[in-house]
């Protein structure tokens, strides 16, 4: 499994990029592989204001429908338009290409609700 | 369910080498995916794949059709049937319900196999025990036989090249015998995939050397339920358990062609019963307009009123687009019907088509 350092990450298995007063948000390497090929990308618009731990989007597997939350509360500044035309690259590239949203940091304290990517892999560990 | 309490095929030691998921199924522990249920699905479609299908249940039944009661459980006609053909049609509760629905394999006259669904397997057997006379012997051979699908267009050159030139003169719903593994075993030209393909039916002790042999062959890749089911249901073939029960009948299902009004069987009286006061509900093909997928237990609307429930959704992979099939209620089931798919999560915009989803399969070819 591959869990990158210097992330951020949720139970639910997002991850989460710091970049100054951003964070890039995308959906982890054992999220990909547990849902299997995804077939349909929703994303929010530009603008939209997201809850830390609410539903930021859904997406869809071959065999299910699934929600992606937040990492953070913030606002929605970016979108990943490719992911949309080819969710396929979510699975290819899921911390690198296949990033959902970026988002404006409303809340820098949030942060401490994450966790690192060694508490991550334990976590993940714990799983199976 | 715990793990422990599912039953493993014999090739679940080679499965787990492969890197397959596993999931519950039918009671069983089964390979769900390898590689991914896209590519296994594409695969199956442009090649060939092999699938494990250990799980359902086989039986044998000697005796003469009628003396033995067997005419009378199925809907179809097997006084009829060659030696040599493979027939699918069900077993119906007196209600009309679909005990199962099975395929029937004329071995020789007075000797047939009937191949039927794993989580239904000791039902069907009671039901058997239960409505055949004394002239009949039943038996259960599911232990000691092995069942692999090859499917794809690219399965008849394969096996003709590692089992026989004779694989050639097999017909759709055709099968033949042959020595290729072990002693007399069964090919037949049948499947769910809606490709050009082969059920083997082997010893359980064969079943390892049969699989690596066709692996070895680099056209063949293995897939798992998740890309049968898929494929299936691009072809809008049904799934027991989840599009019919013993609560739908044939002609709800829309599989009222293999069901033989002009001879008897059980289920026979309230089907006739059914056609002459009408359908409520009947199973229906429709597809999304987008990659969003209609999804099991999903409602169905159609002008502002609830109408219908979907049974069976996922993904196309071929037609890239979301594809379901459902029991919508009558009047509201005429093809290019717009109807709308509603979930906690989502509701998509829906139309009412003809089946097959997927027109190129090549099954019959």
């Amino acid at each position: 499994m591959n869990i990158p350092e210097g992330l951020l990450y949720t139970k639910e298995h997002e991850w989460a990029k710091i970049e100054g007063s951003k964070v890039v948000v995308g959906i982890s390497d054992y999220a990909q592989s547990s849902l299997g090929d995804i077939t349909f990308v929703e994303l929010p618009k530009v603008g939209d204001e997201v809850k830390q731990f609410k539903t930021l989007t859904t997406i869809e597997s071959v065999k299910a429908a699934s929600d992606v939350y937040a990492p953070l509360t913030g606002k929605v500044v970016k979108i990943n338009e490719k992911i949309v035309n080819s969710p396929e690259v979510v699975n290819q590239s899921s911390y690198e290409d296949g990033w959902f949203v970026v988002l404006e940091i409303k809340d820098e304290n949030e942060k401490k609700n994450l966790m690192n990517a060694a508490d991550y892999k334990t976590y993940v560990e714990g799983l199976s | 369910m715990e793990d422990t309490l599912l039953r493993q095929t014999p090739l679940f030691k080679l499965h787990k080498a492969l890197g397959a998921r596993l999931a519950p199924f039918g009671g069983w522990l089964m390979p769900i995916q390898y590689k991914g249920i896209l590519t296994e699905h594409q695969h199956t479609r442009s090649s060939a794949s092999l699938f494990d299908i250990c799980h359902m249940g086989e039986f044998m039944i000697y005796g003469d059709v009628v003396k033995s009661g067997i005419e009378n459980i199925i809907t179809f006609s097997l006084s009829g049937m060659e030696i040599g053909k493979c027939h699918y049609g069900f077993m119906l509760n007196k209600d009309g319900g679909i005990i199962d629905d099975l395929v029937i394999y004329k071995l020789a006259e007075e000797k047939y196999m009937i191949v039927v669904n794993a989580a239904t397997k000791n039902k069907d057997f009671a039901h058997l025990k239960e409505n055949l006379s004394t002239d009949a012997k039943l038996e259960d051979i599911s232990e000691d036989t092995a069942k692999l699908d090859l499917q794809g267009p690219l399965s008849r050159d394969i096996l003709v090249k590692l089992v026989s030139e004779r694989v050639l003169d097999l017909g759709y719903y055709s099968f033949g015998h042959f020595a290729a593994f072990g002693e007399d075993n069964i090919i037949s030209r049948t499947g769910y995939t809606g490709e050009l393909g082969y059920e083997l039916y082997v010893k359980t002790s064969m079943a390892e050397s049969l699989w690596n042999m066709l692996l070895a062959d680099e056209r063949i890749e293995p897939a798992g339920l998740g890309a049968r089911d898929t494929l299936r249901l691009e072809m809008g073939y049904p799934l027991y358990g989840q599009d019919i029960d013993d609560k739908t009948t044939p002609l709800e299902a829309g599989l009222e062609h293999f069901v033989d009004f002009n001879k008897e069987f059980i289920g026979k009286d309230a089907l006739i019963k059914q056609k002459k006061e009408g359908l409520s509900k009947k199973l229906a093909s429709f597809k999304t307009d987008s990659r969003r997928s209609p999804r099991h237990n999903d409602k169905i609307f159609a002008e502002g009123k609830e109408v219908g429930i979907v049974t069976s959704g996922s993904f196309s992979p071929s037609l890239g687009m979301g594809i379901g099939i459902g029991y919508v209620e009558n009047g509201y089931d005429w093809l290019g019907a717009k109807i709308t798919i509603k979930s906690e999560k989502s509701e998509l915009e829906a139309k009412i088509i003809d089946k097959p989803f997927y027109k190129e399969g090549t099954a019959r070819k």
